[in-house]
C-alpha cells in the first residue's frame, strides 16, 4: 500500500469544563489511503465527529488536541499556524456537514459561495471562477446550472442544497474529504443518491473519505474499511465486510445484531443493554465493560489496545489483515477464551 | 411584493389615523380652546360667535374629520403663545433637530456596530471588556445627567467645546438651516449627538455582539471556515451580513425614538430645535404645538417602521419569496 493521505496517530482530544478535563477522543490512530472511504460509526458522543472536526482543524475551545498526531501525507498537520492550516482547509481537506439546510450562508447566492472558495484557493479570475462553479454544479448532477447558480439556497431542496455543499466541499479538489452524517437529515429516497455521488465523485479523483455515520447501511454499502467507535477509543477497525460479516468486538457484534434485516424478521432485534457512559464517568479498564456479556476480570483494570486478533481466531473467522480490535478477548495469550 | 407593500401602507395608514385621533381627544379634554382664546370680560354672545365660527358646536365626528382634513394639509391651527402658525414654528425648528438627530443616530450606529463587532470577535480581550462596562454605563445611566456631566467636563472644565446652543448656522435654500457648514456649528453639535446617541450606541452595540456571537456558533460559519475561507470574509462578509439583519431593525426603530427623545438633550444644551419648543409648549398649555408635535412623532416612527420592514426584504432574499405570496 502507498503513502497513507492521512494518518491519525495516537490522538487524543480533550474539553476543559468547570467540572474537570473530558476526554473527548482517547488515543485513536488509523490511515486512510487514496480514493479510500473509511466509514466511521458509533453512538451520538462516540467521539466520531469531534474527530472529524479534529482533522480539519476546527475545534473549538474549550476543546483542544491534547496528545497525538495527525499527517497529511506525511507531514504533520495538527501543529500548524492559524494561517497554514487555513490554506490547507478547503484546498487540501474539505468538510461536509450534517445538515444542508444549515450549511449554506442564507443571504449569499449559491454561485457566490462557490466562486469565493474557489478563488480563495486558486488564481481564477471571477469569469473562470463562475464557468469552474457552473461545471461543479453540473458534476454535483444539479439541472441547469447555468440558472440555479444564482439562486439562494432556500431556492434549493435538501437533496439539492446538499449536492450545493458537496461541490463546495470539492471545488478546490481537495485530497482528503470528511463527510459527517451528510444524509442523516435527508429523506431516504435522497440519501442513497448522495452517497451514490459522494462515492462516483471520490473515486473519480482518487480523493480519499473520511465518513461518519451511524447508518450501517450505509457504511456496508460505500466504505472501504470501518472503524467502530465506543467512548472515544477505536474498538475495532476493518475492511467493512469483515467487520460487519465477523464483528470481533462485543459491542461490534451488538451494534451489528441490531441492524434489521429482510431474512431475519421473525427474531427480535438484538440489543446492547445500558447505555455508552458519559465522558465524566468513563470506567477504568475497557469502557465498554459495564456493558459486555463477557467481561472478566483484565477488562475492569486495562485499558485494551487495538491489536490483531489471536491466529486462532483470524483462521476460524477467515479474517483479512488489517482487522484490529481492541479487546482482551482476542489477545493471543487471552484470560478467556472466545 | 407589491401587495406587501399597500398592505404595510395601508396599515400606517391605520395606525395613523389612531394617532391623530388621540391627538384631537387631547384639545377636548385639555378643556374648551376657546377659554383660552379670550378673556374674561368677553361677553357670552360674541364667545357663542367664536365657538361657532371655529366650528366647534358640530358634532365631534364632523370636527374630527376637520382636523384630519386640516392635517393632511399641515394646518394644524395657530399657537397660543407665539400666535404664529404652528406648522410654521415647527418648520423653523426642525433642522435643528433632525440634525442633531442625524448625527447622533450615525455615531451610535457607527460606533456601536464598531465595537459590537470587536466584543463578539475579541471576546475575551481586556478592551472587550472595558467596552462592556462602558456600555453598562451608557444604557443606565439617565441622558441628562450624562449631558450634564458631558458639559461640566467638555465646556467648563477644559473648555474645549459649547456648552450650549448650535452655534453659527448658514440658512439654506428657503427655510433649512445647517451647522454642518461652520467650525462653531459643528463643535456645537459634538456634546449633544454623543448626549443624545450614547444609550442608542451602548443598544447596538449589545445587540451586535450578542447577535455576532450567535451568528458565529452557525453551520454556515462552520462550513465556511471548513473551507479554507479568509478569516476577514468569514468575519466582515457572512458573519457581519447575518448579523445586521437584525440590528437593521432595531437601529431604524431607534432612529425614531432619537428624535422624539431629543427633548431632554435640546433642553439640556438649550438646543433650538423642535423638542424644546415642545417642552415650552407643555410648560405652556400651548395645544396646538403638541397635537402637531405629537402627529409629526407618529408619523416618523410610522414612516421608519414601514422602511425598516420594506429594507428587511432588500437585505434578506427569504423574505423577499413570503412578501411575494
Amino acid at each position: 500500500m502507498s503513502e497513507p493521505v492521512l494518518s491519525v496517530r495516537n490522538l487524543r482530544v480533550e474539553f476543559a469544563t468547570r467540572r474537570g478535563i473530558l476526554r473527548a477522543i482517547d488515543d485513536v490512530s488509523f490511515d486512510i489511503a487514496r480514493g479510500e472511504v473509511l466509514g466511521v460509526v458509533g453512538e451520538s458522543g462516540a467521539g466520531k465527529s469531534v474527530t472529524g472536526s479534529a482533522i480539519i482543524g476546527l475545534i473549538e475551545p474549550p476543546g483542544r488536541i491534547a496528545g497525538g498526531e495527525i499527517l497529511l501525507h506525511g507531514k504533520r498537520i495538527d501543529n500548524l499556524p492559524p494561517e497554514e492550516m487555513r490554506r490547507i482547509r478547503g484546498r487540501k481537506i474539505a468538510m461536509i456537514f450534517q445538515d444542508p439546510l444549515t450549511s449554506l450562508n442564507p443571504l449569499y447566492r449559491v454561485g457566490e459561495q462557490l466562486i469565493e472558495t474557489i478563488r480563495t484557493h486558486t488564481d481564477l479570475s471571477p469569469r473562470a471562477a463562475r464557468d469552474r462553479a457552473i461545471e461543479l454544479l453540473s458534476e454535483v448532477g444539479i439541472p441547469a446550472p447555468e440558472k440555479r447558480i444564482d439562486g439562494y439556497p432556500h431556492e434549493f431542496s435538501g437533496g439539492m442544497r446538499q449536492r450545493v455543499v458537496i461541490a463546495l466541499a470539492l471545488s478546490a479538489e481537495p485530497d482528503f474529504i470528511v463527510a459527517d452524517e451528510p444524509t442523516t437529515a435527508l429523506d431516504v429516497s435522497v440519501q442513497a443518491q448522495i452517497i451514490a455521488l459522494i462515492k462516483r465523485l471520490c473515486h473519480e479523483r482518487g480523493t480519499a473519505v473520511m465518513l461518519v455515520t451511524h447508518d450501517m447501511g450505509v457504511i456496508a454499502e460505500t466504505a472501504d474499511r470501518v472503524a467502530v467507535m465506543y467512548a472515544g477509543r477505536v474498538a475495532e477497525i476493518g475492511p467493512v465486510r469483515d467487520v460487519v460479516k465477523h464483528p470481533l468486538h462485543p459491542y461490534a457484534k451488538g451494534l451489528m445484531g441490531a441492524i434489521p434485516t429482510l431474512e431475519a424478521e421473525a427474531e427480535r432485534l438484538t440489543q446492547i443493554p445500558g447505555s455508552m457512559p458519559r465522558l465524566t464517568r468513563i470506567p477504568p479498564g475497557c469502557a465498554f465493560n459495564p456493558r459486555c456479556e463477557r467481561v472478566f476480570d483484565r477488562c475492569r483494570v486495562e485499558k485494551p489496545e487495538p491489536i490483531a486478533p489471536d491466529a486462532a481466531t483470524s483462521a476460524r473467522e477467515n479474517l483479512m489483515p488489517g482487522h484490529l480490535v481492541a479487546c482482551h478477548l482476542y489477545a493471543a495469550k487471552a484470560g478467556g477464551t472466545p | 411584493m407589491l401587495a406587501f407593500v399597500i398592505r404595510r401602507i395601508l396599515q400606517s395608514i391605520a395606525v395613523m389615523v389612531s394617532v391623530a385621533l388621540i391627538a384631537f381627544i387631547m384639545f377636548r379634554f385639555v378643556g374648551d380652546p376657546v377659554n383660552q382664546m379670550v378673556g374674561v370680560d368677553t361677553p357670552q354672545a360674541e364667545v357663542e360667535r367664536l365657538r361657532a365660527s371655529l366650528g366647534l358646536n358640530d358634532p365631534t365626528l364632523v370636527q374630527f374629520g376637520r382636523f384630519l382634513w386640516n392635517a393632511l394639509h399641515f394646518n394644524f391651527g395657530v399657537s397660543y403663545q407665539f400666535r404664529l402658525p404652528v406648522t410654521q414654528l415647527l418648520a423653523e425648528r426642525a433642522p435643528a433637530t433632525l440634525e442633531l438627530a442625524f448625527t447622533a443616530a450615525l455615531f451610535a450606529l457607527l460606533v456601536g456596530v464598531v465595537m459590537g463587532v470587536y466584543c463578539a470577535l475579541r471576546r475575551d480581550s481586556w478592551l472587550a471588556r472595558v467596552f462592556q462596562a462602558v456600555s453598562l454605563i451608557g444604557v443606565s445611566l439617565p441622558t441628562f445627567l450624562i449631558g450634564i456631566l458631558l458639559i461640566y467636563l467638555f465646556a467648563v472644565i477644559l473648555g474645549w467645546l459649547p456648552s450650549n446652543g448650535r452655534g453659527e448656522v448658514v440658512k439654506f435654500g428657503n427655510w433649512w438651516t445647517t451647522g454642518f457648514l461652520t467650525l462653531s456649528g459643528l463643535k456645537a453639535l459634538v456634546l449633544p449627538a454623543i448626549t443624545l446617541g450614547l444609550f442608542q450606541m451602548t443598544l447596538i452595540m449589545r445587540l451586535v455582539r450578542a447577535e455576532m456571537m450567535e451568528v458565529m456558533r452557525t453551520d454556515y460559519i462552520k462550513f465556511a471556515k471548513a473551507r479554507g475561507l479568509r478569516t476577514r470574509a468569514i468575519h466582515f462578509g457572512h458573519a457581519l451580513k447575518n448579523t445586521l439583519i437584525p440590528v437593521i431593525t432595531i437601529a431604524g426603530l431607534q432612529l425614531g425614538s432619537i428624535i422624539a427623545f431629543a427633548i431632554i438633550t435640546e433642553t439640556v444644551f438649550n438646543w433650538p430645535g423642535m423638542g424644546l419648543l415642545f417642552l415650552k409648549a407643555v410648560q405652556n398649555v400651548d395645544i396646538p404645538i403638541m397635537a402637531a408635535y405629537l402627529m409629526l412623532i407618529g408619523f416618523l416612527f410610522v414612516t421608519i417602521n414601514l422602511l425598516v420592514d420594506l429594507a428587511y426584504g432588500f437585505v434578506d432574499p427569504r423574505l423577499r419569496v413570503a412578501m411575494r405570496t
